[in-house]
């Protein structure tokens, strides 16, 4: 009895589970391993298209004589690559029409044309033409010829299915592309980024926790920049920091702080005077990590304001019964409390901000000393239009992804473990 | 009374005070009015002479009397012998005199004695300094996108710090940007598109999660640790990483260009959030509900919907109202895979929009309204909600 009740309830979880895993695998694991197959090929953007016989079909009148009309078949293969095989061409006359002197590959049934072309090479062009006859006296009509569009059917080799692999994509990506370069700005990008939303995390949240007006509107506020769609931020951000209208720059030069305007996301380095040394600041990447911070740390609040939240109050008190001040209260009992939260948003930021991808395309698109692995991957992909070096940079991106995880998950075992 | 506590409190109210009137000004600036000068040495000057005046008179005078004459004080020596300003100015600074008076009256000479009175003092002050520099930053790019939409080009361009609004202005003159990216950049048809596939993704997302958490969180089979783990590792794994392959097969089968195709995209990558969190609200429903709903020889789509269902609605709303954010700022996969106008969501639009240099750039920030509002709207009405769905979905972002 309770076998068949456990069989039952098999096939019932099973029958509950299938689509949604059937949705993900589809959508995000297989393109995850999808990209390892690309990544070891050379593949165009032009390439995936899969190729097609085209004609574009002319209609000319021959001089001196009503009765008869040229069509010209301008036909050719889409694909600069590719060959495609047995092309079968199919064209429809009007009932008063007959060809004559027809090309040997095509025959006529049923004011149908039909043509076999055979195997169509890569670039393959041809002008392909048909003389008309009007059976009768009527005068054929060039505009109902016209509407009538050609059916042109083959066969062809998908460049994604082929079986020819390559090593070239993972050569450019670690010698050709600036690879210590990319991953130096993204380590940046991501440290920086991660700390200082932290950083901002911890001090929003223990400003929050006191008791204030307008404490809640002040919740809400802080989470604003989060849950804002990215692209009207991003362009608000740029509009604010233009070096010549934007109000930034603006308002610096008018209370005489800066004297030339800054070119804050288009300028690469910025040289900073400091006691007699030059310092050189990427000034771009910096912008884009303000950017960042700006618009992740109310995440890093959230959670530290909940485990603040958390903390009985009665330390504070027994602290303060004790004779601690404000910063003892904070070293030795608010820290201490939120730095499993802290470690957690570490990793969980670092993983995200290492896959950031369209705050950085929406600022700068990736210039001025602003790329990172991510915009990587679109540049090479849709900017270079070279598919099997964006899969290739993915593919190193995913590896490094792993490793992340791989630390991320021991650390919630590990704190599992100690509660 | 400790000298060091007395300088402390003397510095940073001052400070304080500083950075209140030149966030003031700052406002002032952008409405048009010249102002060139934060005045830094006079307003710290001011500010140390109030705060000490403070201590002084201490309870000899009535709390609002002893605040107005300092207000009064500071507003006239500010703007009568430091500048002459609009009388608007004077009234702000006015009120920012009230409001900082009040609060430095609870510091007094006994107080400042107290043990650690200037850790305290420091604080305080910084904690308001916050309230008040966190708001500012947040608020003014949200503020600026709001204000440059009202603006026109050219009086833009004759002074970029000039944000002040003619509200005497026609309606339609007032929002021209607004009439116009409706009219000639058909934003009507992509605000339809958006919550299309906004709303279809959270109705597609709950129909494929809500039986998936209850197979997860309630049933037994074979693989259902596997799966429950490998749901967050899966969410984890970002869109960039995907947008290659998936390109590649959409435009194979025809998929781009097609508000269908995003939405499953859409679903797809939501649903291990949605199922996660569910899942976990789906435990903590009592199972002596079902073993009774089992006995009635209800099945398992009647056990969801007689009693899971009506028992999980804030858990419900949370996932719907979290997944009905993401979808509605995706901008990635709708850059990747629609190129045609007709087909756009808002975010794309005005990511095209920008594209054209010429585009004027009160039609972008217009744009950015029209697609922030909505998204803050639902946020602040259902905080509750959402701040739970941000908090369980946080593993992304």
């Amino acid at each position: 009895m309770s076998d068949t009740l456990s069989k039952i309830e098999k096939r019932t979880a099973y029958i509950l589970i299938l689509p949604a895993v059937f949705l993900v695998f589809s959508i995000i694991l297989f393109p995850i391993f999808a990209n390892v197959w690309i990544s070891f090929k050379e593949v165009g953007l032009k390439d995936i298209r899969i190729p097609e016989p085209r004609a574009k079909k002319i209609v000319k009148s021959i001089k001196d004589n009503p009765d008869q009309l040229k069509i010209i078949y301008k036909l050719r293969n889409s694909s600069l690559i590719l060959e495609i095989r047995d092309v079968k061409f199919q064209d429809k006359l009007p009932k008063n029409i007959k060809p004559i002197n027809l090309d040997e590959r095509c025959r006529v049934k049923s004011n149908k044309i039909y043509c076999e072309f055979g195997n169509w090479e890569a670039k393959y062009r041809e002008n392909f033409q048909i003389l008309l006859q009007s059976s009768d006296d009527k005068q054929i009509n060039k505009e109902k010829l016209k509407t009538i569009k050609p059916k042109l059917t083959g066969k062809s080799d998908n460049i994604l299915l082929n079986t020819n692999f390559t090593l070239k994509n993972f050569k450019k990506v670690f010698f050709q592309n600036e690879f210590f370069d990319l991953l130096t700005t993204t380590f940046y990008y991501t440290f920086f980024g991660t700390i200082g939303s932290i950083i901002f995390g911890i001090l929003t949240a223990q400003l929050v926790n006191q008791k204030f007006f307008g404490r809640t509107f002040m919740r809400s506020v802080l989470l604003f920049p989060y849950v804002g769609p990215v692209v009207a931020l991003a362009y608000t951000w740029e509009l604010l920091l233009d070096p010549y209208s934007g109000t930034l720059n603006n308002l610096l030069m008018n209370f005489q702080v800066i004297q030339e305007p800054l070119n804050l996301l288009g300028q690469k380095y910025l040289t900073i005077n400091f006691f007699g040394f030059d310092i050189k600041l990427r000034l771009a990447l910096t912008t884009v990590i303000i950017f960042e911070i700006w618009r992740y740390f109310p995440l890093a609040f959230l959670f530290i304001l909940a485990r603040l939240q958390a903390v009985p109050k009665e330390l504070y008190e027994a602290a303060e019964v004790d004779g601690a001040g404000p910063l003892q209260k904070f070293i030795n009992i608010t820290l201490p409390q939120i730095t499993a939260v802290i470690s957690i948003l570490f990793m969980i930021r670092f993983i995200w901000n290492f896959n950031k991808f369209e705050d950085i395309f929406l600022l700068t698109g990736g210039a001025s000393g602003t790329r990172t692995l991510p915009i990587n991957v679109y540049e090479q992909g849709f900017t270079i239009s070279d598919i099997g070096m964006g899969s290739a940079v993915s593919i190193v991106i995913v590896a490094l992804l792993l490793i992340f995880m791989f630390v991320y998950f021991k650390l919630i075992g590990k704190r599992a473990d100690e509660n | 009374m400790k000298t060091k506590s007395l300088i402390y409190y003397l510095l940073i109210s001052s400070i304080f005070l500083f950075s209140l009137v030149s966030i003031w000004k700052i406002l002032v600036t952008l409405q048009g009015v010249e102002l060139k000068n934060f005045n830094f040495a006079i307003i710290i000057t001011l500010g140390i002479a109030i705060s000490l005046l403070n201590l002084i008179i201490g309870e000899k005078l009535n709390y609002l009397i002893k605040s107005s004459l300092f207000a009064l004080i500071f507003t006239f020596v500010d703007g009568y012998i430091v500048q002459v300003m609009p009388i608007w100015y004077n009234i702000g600074i006015f009120a920012i005199l009230i409001f900082f008076s009040l609060k430095i009256n609870k510091y007094n000479q006994k107080y400042l004695a107290s043990e650690h009175s200037s850790q305290i003092v420091v604080f305080d002050f910084l904690t308001l300094f916050g309230i008040v520099l966190f708001s500012f930053v947040i608020l003014f790019p949200f503020y600026m996108m709001l204000i440059t939409s009202f603006k026109t080009q050219a009086a833009l361009l004759i002074n970029p710090l000039d944000f002040s609004i003619n509200f005497n202005q026609d309606f339609k003159e007032l929002f021209k940007s607004y009439f116009i990216i409706f009219d000639t950049y058909n934003f009507g048809r992509y605000i339809l598109i958006s919550t299309f596939v906004s709303v279809g993704t959270v109705i597609v997302t709950l129909i494929f999660a809500i039986p998936a958490a209850y197979a997860v969180a309630r049933l037994n089979f074979f693989g259902k640790n596997f799966l429950s783990t490998s749901i967050l590792i899966i969410y984890m794994f970002p869109a960039i990483v995907l947008v290659i392959p998936l390109y590649t097969v959409f435009s194979q089968l025809g998929l781009r260009n097609s508000v269908g195709g995003l939405l499953i995209v859409y679903t797809a990558t939501t649903l291990p959030v949605a199922i996660y969190m569910l899942q976990g609200y789906f435990r903590s429903i009592p199972k002596e509900l079902e073993e009774a709903a089992i006995m009635d020889k209800l099945n398992w789509f009647g056990i969801i919907i007689k009693i899971i269902l009506p028992l999980s609605i804030p858990a419900i709303s949370s996932v719907a109202l979290y997944v009905f954010m993401i979808a509605w700022n995706e901008f990635l996969f709708s850059l990747m895979f629609l190129d045609n106008p007709n087909s756009f969501t808002l975010s794309r639009a005005i990511q095209y929009l920008s594209g054209d240099a010429e585009t004027p750039r009160q039609y972008l920030m217009a744009g950015s309204v029209v697609v922030t509002i909505p998204v803050l709207l639902i946020f602040v009405y259902f905080e509750k909600y959402l701040v739970s769905g941000l908090t369980a979905g946080s593993v992304k972002g």
